[in-house]
This record gives structure tokens, sequence and C-alpha cells, in this order.
């Protein structure tokens, strides 16, 4: 348990997704014009992370992996592999949440179908086999990353939304302040860097 | 006449012209994959401490929108639209395999150093976008182009970032040592007395550093292309 609650916060504050490694800025930059629509693109980055990962180490493992059904290494097609089942999980949570809660579909709207190229995704998989972790370990990676980009993702939209009213030369105004900020919030996530997580254990 | 059609169809499809040479031209300046569209901003900012580094993942760009742009162009007219996204996402997957195994083979440093940044070029905005805007809508020679031409406008960003990053941070440029305060630089800081003052910058190392940098880049590049700036 503490182990999970390690890694938890390791991946959600102090090796976040969004400002210390700067994966899924596409999206992290395109929809952090509001909070609201932040705030959406948020809760379906913690639901696939979630499940893709844990799903990823469990392909990883039981199919490609020396250890596995095919008794060989087929590491080599870890990218098709994780890419399509990225897609697929995105297309099946975007079915399972459409029939049991319309009202989540509605306001998740475009934002599932546009995770699949988020490389936030693609990349907590990725970062989960350099890493080695174990099954759980993976599902508490997931999830930490999923709550720190989101965090990130509102937290930018709100101080973006403030900036609208501010005076900001024309050549720089959109999306070159998105970069300033984005990148200010990165040195100011650093501090967390001193945060050793092995206390909470 | 439908066969004179096919001839004269067939001739013009590895033309050159000026609409060809604007689709190379067009994504360096006016219509910048990371500076104006946006795109691939994400596998930017991380490979971009070292100048060889942004020349690998440069090339590597390159390769895969240029290609994968031409294989789905050749089949778009067979990929069912619903299942267009898995289609092109394999057919991007499959490309940057190659390249993985390709670096790995021939260069495994920069392998090592790329980690898991090459696997991200699947993920990487502009090839998607390129594909969706682009190649699903064109004929194979005229995507290809494009391909090339976005690669390109990606790579340069990419290598401008770097260098700025690599001179200031470190004091050398593609592993040549430039400015420090040993004997091993061409310009010794301790020994020139008035440049003394000068040490390596060690926040530009670091990664909000390139977001910095590009900032930099899109003012200076809004400033002197005065239609790309943002009205809302």
């Amino acid at each position: 348990m503490g182990d999970f609650i390690n890694i938890f916060i390791k991946s959600a504050f102090i090796e976040n997704m969004a400002l210390s490694y700067f994966l899924g800025m596409c999206s992290f930059l395109a929809v952090s014009k509001s909070v609201k629509t932040a705030l959406g693109l948020g809760v379906a980055v913690v639901f696939v992370l979630g499940l893709t990962i844990p799903m990823n180490w469990l392909i990883d493992y039981y199919l490609l992996g020396e250890a596995g059904f095919f008794k060989m290494d087929l590491t080599f097609l870890r990218f098709i592999i994780f890419i399509s089942t990225i897609a697929a999980l995105v297309q099946l949570v975007e079915m399972v949440v459409e029939k049991f809660s319309p009202s989540l579909y509605n306001s998740l709207g475009i934002f599932l179908p546009l995770i699949t190229v988020n490389c936030a995704i693609l990349g907590g998989s990725l970062f989960m086999i350099t890493k080695e972790y174990n099954f759980v370990q993976s599902v508490s990676y997931g999830l930490g990353g999923g709550v720190g980009w989101a965090l990130a993702i509102v937290a930018i939209a709100g101080i973006r939304e403030k900036m609208t009213y501010s005076q900001i030369p024309a050549p720089l105004r959109g999306l070159g302040m998105a970069f300033l900020l984005t990148g200010i919030m990165g040195i100011a996530f650093m501090g967390l860097m001193g945060i050793d997580p092995a206390a909470f254990k | 006449m439908a066969e004179v059609h096919e001839i004269t169809k067939k001739e013009t499809v590895f033309s050159f012209g000026k609409e060809e040479k604007k689709l190379l031209s067009d994504p360096i300046n006016d219509n910048n994959p990371i500076t104006v569209q946006v795109l691939g901003v994400c596998s930017a900012l991380a490979v971009t401490t070292l100048v060889d580094k942004a020349i690998v993942m440069g090339l590597a760009v390159i390769f895969v929108t240029a290609l994968s742009n031409l294989f789905t162009s050749m089949l778009r007219s067979y990929i069912p639209k619903q299942v267009r996204m898995i289609v092109q996402l394999v057919i991007i997957a499959f490309l940057v395999t190659i390249v993985e195994l390709a670096l790995k083979a021939f260069n495994y440093t920069i392998w090592k150093e790329l980690s898991v940044f090459i696997g991200l070029i699947i993920t990487n905005c502009i090839v998607m976008g390129r594909l969706e805007a682009y190649a699903m809508a064109n004929s194979p020679w005229k995507s290809f182009l494009d391909g090339i031409g976005n690669g390109v406008g990606y790579s340069i960003i990419l290598v401008i970032v770097a260098a700025i990053r690599e001179v200031f941070g470190k004091g050398s440029f593609l592993g040549f040592k430039i400015i420090g305060p040993t004997a091993e630089y061409a310009l010794n800081t301790t020994e020139i007395s008035w440049l003394g003052w000068y040490t390596a910058n060690n926040l530009i190392i670091l990664s909000p550093a390139a977001m910095f940098i590009i900032a930099i880049i899109i003012w200076v590049h809004r400033a002197s292309n005065r239609k790309l700036i943002d009205i809302s």
C-alpha cells in the first residue's frame, strides 16, 4: 500500500507528465482556454490513463514478454500493439460512457476521441515499461499521472482565463503567452522535487 | 477518351511547379507546425537539450511524416471512415518501429538518450494532423511533399531551440566546447579577463526553458509576420 501511495504522489506531483515532462502539450495548449473544457479533458485523461496503463502492462507481460503466451520476445511490436490498445480502449470507453451516463458523455464530448493521440497516454505506457513497474505499481502510476495532468491543465486554464483581461504585446497574445505560462508553471512544479515520497510510506 | 485522360493525369503526377514548391515552403514560415499550427510540441521540448539529439529527432520525424503521408494518401480511398484513426495509427506505428530499430542498431547511445521520445513520434500531433488535414484528401505525390515540408518546418524549430539551449546552457555546440571555465574550451573564461563574468546558465538546460525559448521564437516570428497575430 505504501508503494501505491508513493508512486501515486510521485507521478502526480514530482514527475508531473504535463509540467515536468511536457507530454500531451498539443491538447494541453489547445484546450486550456477555459476551465470548464479543461476539466472535461482532465477527467477523460484520468479515466483513460488509469485504464490503458494497467491494460498495456498485462498485454506486455502476458503476450509480448518472454514469460508470456508465445514464449518469445515480441517487444519490437510494442508500439503497434500499445497504440492499437489505446485506440480500441478509447473507443470502448466512449461507447460505455455513452450507454450508461449520457450526461458525462455530453460533457466529455469531442475530447474522448482526441485522447487517442494525446502523447501523455502513449508516453505513460512507454514510461511504465522503462521504469519496470509491476502491475499494482502501474495502476498507481496511471491514476497518479492522470490526476497530475488534469491538475496542471485546470491550473493553466484558470490563469489563461484571467490573462484575457491583461495588456499583452500583440504578437505574444494567445499561443506565445500560453507557452510562457506553462514554462513558469513548470518551474513552480520543480519546487515539489524536494518532496521525499518515502515520507508517505 | 477515358484513356487519354488517364495518361495526361499520369504525366502530371510527379510535376514540380509553383503549387508543389508552396507545399514545401509554406510549413517553414507561414504555416509552421510548431509556432503556428501548435502541433508536435510534446516531443519538441524534451529532445532539445543537445543539437545532435534534435537533428536525429528531426530526421526521424521527416521520415515518418513523409512516408505516412504517402502511404495514407495511397490507401485513402480504401480506408473506411469509421476506423480511419486506427488504420492511420498502425501505419505510423509501423514506420516509427522501423526508425526505432534502425536507430538502436546504428547509434545506440543516441537511442538510449532519446528513450521513449522516438516512440512518441506516433502520437506526435504533426503526423496525425497532416494525415487528417492533407493526406486523406490529396494525391500521393503532393502529400509526400507536404509531409517533407512539415517535417522540415518542425526540425528547423527543434534545431534552433536546441542550439540556443546547448550554447548557453552547456557552452558547447554539437559537442565542440565553445565557452567555459577550463582550458578545454575555445573561449576560456578564466583566462580571458573581460569574459570572466560568464557562467553557463543552468536554467536553460531545464525543460521549462524550452517553453520560454519557443515563446520568444513565436514572438519574433509573429512580430515579423504580422498576419499570424492571434486576434481572439
